[in-house]
């Protein structure tokens, strides 16, 4: 074979290596959470959401490429009090009817930072919540586990892609209850998003 | 009828306490379940899952004390039941 085959031979197999990979966040094990709290009066009120799924294109060797989208379904939010959880879910704050997904789409990535498998960086993108899309920049963790879905998910062979970030968002910049109830549970909402995603080779 | 209620008041005074204080003493608001946490090793994520179990909270222990009230003042409308002293 000559030299001038090789090389393009040699181009594509690079290419395609280098090729992102398709990270699907619907995790078969139900791991995927993401953790909320308020400050209230009488005790802070934690929750958390199962419901995840989206999909993020990540690229090992250009972590800053990162693109994707993921959503949360606004009825998997639960507090452990049931009457919370009927107010939480009801038209007054999430109206989960009218408003089924939460969903935060990435735009472009700053301060990305890799050491070995972990990379960091501040990821700008389109939070929506309740109806009301609203850019915001949140500090991302991303850990590419190459080979590792395999010893998660018994005869699948491929990579995971965790992924933590902890923000806080004001629920009036959502119209949830603006200028309401500030007493009673606080603007703030403290986020802390944990979930992996899985991406299979063939 | 006027005894019955006041044992009634009694029974919710000391009960409902004694039962908040056997589940924990929990003194934020009643739940129903309890998160319960699993670390997936692969990944380092903590699993959040809920099961059911009852944890009263001040609420639990206002509605008790509450209720116990109300019985002790119903039983107030109740006259005690004549005795014959035939002396």
């Amino acid at each position: 074979m000559k030299l001038t085959h090789i090389i393009p031979l040699i181009s594509l197999a690079t290419a395609v290596y280098a090729a992102p990979q398709s990270f699907d966040f619907k995790d078969p094990k139900g791991v995927n959470n993401a953790v909320f709290k308020l400050d209230a009066p009488l005790e802070s009120i934690n929750g958390s959401a199962s419901g995840i799924s989206g999909t993020v294109s990540f690229d090992p060797e250009n972590p800053a490429a990162t693109t994707g989208k993921i959503v949360v379904a606004s009825e998997s939010l639960t507090v452990p009090n049931p009457m919370q959880n009927g107010h939480l879910h009801g038209a007054n704050w999430l109206d989960v009817a009218k408003y089924p997904e939460i969903s935060f789409e990435t735009k472009s990535l700053a301060n990305v930072k890799t050491d070995s498998n972990v990379t960091t960086a501040d990821v700008t993108g389109t939070f929506s919540l309740h109806g009301v899309a609203k850019e915001i920049t949140v500090p991302v963790k991303f850990t590419y586990l190459k080979d590792k879905l395999g010893s998660r998910v018994p005869n699948l062979k491929g990579d995971l892609l965790v992924i933590r970030a902890n923000f806080a968002i004001n629920r009036e910049d959502f119209n949830i209850n603006k200028g309401q109830y500030e007493d009673k549970v606080s603007p703030t909402i403290d986020l802390s998003l944990s979930i992996a995603g899985a991406a299979i080779t063939k | 009828m006027k005894r019955a209620l006041q044992i009634l008041a009694l029974v919710a005074a000391l009960g409902v306490p004694t039962v908040w204080l056997a589940t924990g003493a929990n003194r934020g608001w009643t739940k129903t379940s309890e998160a319960v946490k699993t670390l997936d090793e692969v990944t380092g994520i903590e699993g959040i899952s809920y099961q059911k179990k009852f944890l009263p909270g001040v609420d639990f222990l206002g509605a008790g004390f509450g209720g116990a009230a109300v019985l002790a003042g119903a039983s107030l409308f109740f006259r005690k039941p004549k005795t014959n002293n035939q002396q």
